[in-house]
């Protein structure tokens, strides 16, 4: 049981949630970052939701990695995805309607969500079930995190909300103060996701480049 | 000025390395760099500079922008009491106007200097002067009622995102000016865009009327909005003397004329890039007059598309940035012929966009790298065939 948690264990699944982020520091996934986090629920959802798919599928891809042949390996990668991608969206159908109709087509893109298929390809075909789930989880909440941050900022600034709820009091706006629009476009997404790397990599020196 | 450069000299010693003030170092190299050209030469290296520095290019710019300043401000106290009372002075109106400015131009020096000063003390390096001039272009562009603190976010925007994180000046690809009124334009389009914001309807220290929901609108803002066919806006000599409502300075042709006079005869501005931008936006607007859709701002004619809205100001000051404009000689000829049917077709095209001027200049910015490596390439390319054929 102890190995379940031993340390290398730990070290995969706490590196993407810092110094190798898939955001911020593999640079992929940005695309569903800068389409879901101009509020801050549907980013939690989709953050969720691409967390348990990453995990589950590094799973199950890992589990029959040594049967997968090589040639065909990236369609059977796929079947594996689409299967976690439209279970999870039929439960948010069910379950939270209107956060799926928010997130419209991008819970179905999942599927070609570059995080997720980067790591089947470079962890899950080549280790043990139970790294590859730590390893899914792992970067499957550092995306998750990032996405929070950029929400947080992009509907507090963008709507005076969080998750709805209103933060920035009547009296701002009585004296003149007015919701930043461009705050809700998706290029001030792309804004923000760039100070984090600049301060993520401001504050971590071996990410500097020399 | 010997007592000034005495007095420079006997502080000097507070601001250098273990000085009380050398937080401040910066901020003394860039006033002592201003007031005098800088002594301190490259230690090592061959260096020929020119021998008028970007400080001095900047000063001229400034000054070729005063024009349209001064004008800016008789206009916004002229349309403010034409739309109010119609009675005041040629002094009340000056007055009102320059009341309304000021507050706008020492938040966007002060600002975008202060974000300068902290940068240039933060990375030790001096004091770059490029905000002198985009600090009074940025309170020109803007509409008179738009808030203090939208332009504050603006300029900090700006400075930040389009100037320091591509290395300061002279490094940017956008011009920074452009930046914060896009900014403004997409964030706050209330403020920047409309009918309610181009006339100012209160009272300043007591001179003016105070009006409440004083609405006027801008000659494109009609002619974009309108269902009539020819429901735009007659041409009129006040749109070259500039007595309408617009962005603060952007409205008299005549004032930016002294101000392009200014930049060509000293050789600041290129004169092929501002020729150009006319061309292309004529030739455009005349092109839609005669085969373009059946809309007002189609219909009117190419000579009013011109002198309306910020289409001279960006012509003249902020299509010729040396910066962001393309370098090579032909370039320029074919990024300013681009900037120009761009900001007619935006204008003509997009019902939204009124003014075209800052997308089609923000869009040429980040072509103007792209035509001149073609223009370089293709100067190669013909001077291999030449070489070759001598060979034989």
């Amino acid at each position: 049981m102890s190995s379940l948690f031993s340390k290398q264990n730990k070290e995969i699944f706490s590196t993407p949630l810092g110094p190798n982020n898939p955001i911020t520091i593999q640079v992929l996934g940005i695309c569903s970052a800068l389409a879901v986090t101009s509020k801050m629920e549907p980013a939690i959802v989709m953050g969720l939701s691409v967390a348990i798919i990453t995990a589950f599928s590094n799973f199950v891809v890992s589990l029959i990695r040594k049967t997968i042949p090589n040639r065909i390996r990236i369609i059977v990668q796929l079947v594996v995805v689409a299967t976690l991608v439209t279970i999870v969206s039929e439960i948010l159908k069910a379950v939270a309607y209107d956060v799926s109709v928010q997130l419209s087509v991008y819970v179905g893109l999942i599927i070609t969500n570059c995080i997720l298929m980067g790591r089947l390809e470079a962890f899950a075909m080549s280790h043990a079930p139970w790294e590859s789930f730590l390893d899914g989880l792992g970067n499957g909440i550092g995306y998750a995190k990032i996405l929070i941050i950029v929400a947080f900022f992009r509907e507090l600034l963008g709507s005076g909300t969080l998750l709805d709820f209103r933060i920035i009091p009547q009296a701002f706006y009585n004296m003149g103060y007015i919701n930043n629009g461009l705050m809700l476009m998706p290029p001030m997404a792309l804004i923000i996701i760039a100070c984090i790397i600049w301060f993520q990599r401001s504050r971590n020196k071996d990410l500097q480049e020399k | 000025m010997k007592a000034l450069r005495n007095y420079l000299n006997k502080i000097k010693p507070n601001f250098e390395d273990g000085g009380k003030l050398h937080a401040f170092r910066s901020v003394y190299e860039g006033f002592e760099a201003f007031l005098y050209v800088s002594n301190d030469t490259s230690k090592s290296g061959t260096n020929i500079h020119d021998a008028i520095d970007s400080k001095r290019i900047m000063s001229i710019v400034v000054i070729a922008l005063l024009p349209a300043l001064f004008f800016g401000m008789y206009n916004v106290g002229y349309q403010h009491f034409i739309h109010t009372t119609g009675i005041g002075s040629f002094w009340e109106m000056f007055g009102y106007g320059f009341l309304a400015i000021l507050p706008k131009l020492i938040v966007s020096y002060v600002v975008g200097l202060g974000i300068e000063f902290v940068v240039a003390q933060w990375k030790k390096e001096e004091i770059q002067e490029g905000y002198l001039v985009s600090g009074i272009l940025i309170p020109l562009i803007v509409p008179v009622d738009c808030p203090l603190w939208i332009m504050a976010v603006a300029v900090a925007f700006a400075v930040i995102f389009a100037k320091e994180v591509f290395g300061g000046t002279g490094m940017n690809v956008f011009n920074v000016a452009i930046v914060a009124r896009a900014f403004m334009f997409l964030a706050y389009p209330a403020k920047m865009s409309g009918d309610a914001v181009w006339v100012s309807g209160g009272s300043i220290c007591g001179i003016g009327n105070g009006v409440d929901g004083l609405t006027a609108a801008t000659s494109l803002g009609i002619a974009s909005t309108t269902v009539n066919p020819n429901g735009y806006v007659p041409f009129s000599w006040d749109m070259v003397t500039g007595l309408i409502p617009g962005s603060i300075g952007e409205t008299s042709v005549i004032a930016i004329l002294i101000g392009a006079i200014i930049l060509l005869w000293t050789g600041i501005a290129s004169w092929k890039t501002m020729l150009s931008v006319f061309v292309g936006g004529g030739l455009m607007a005349w092109i839609f007059n005669v085969i373009g859709p059946n809309t007002a701002m189609a219909n009117m004619p190419w000579y009013e598309h011109l002198v309306l809205g910020g289409f001279c100001f960006g012509a003249v000051f902020m299509a010729t940035d040396p910066v962001t404009s393309a370098r090579t000689e032909k370039g320029k000829y074919i990024f300013g012929f681009l900037i120009g049917v761009m900001a007619i077709v935006i204008r003509v095209l997009n019902p939204g966009y009124p003014e075209g001027m800052m997308f089609a200049i923000l869009l040429m910015n980040i072509f103007a790298p792209l035509i001149d490596y073609c223009v370089v390439q293709s100067n190669i390319k013909n001077r291999e065939k030449r070489a070759i054929k001598s060979n034989f």
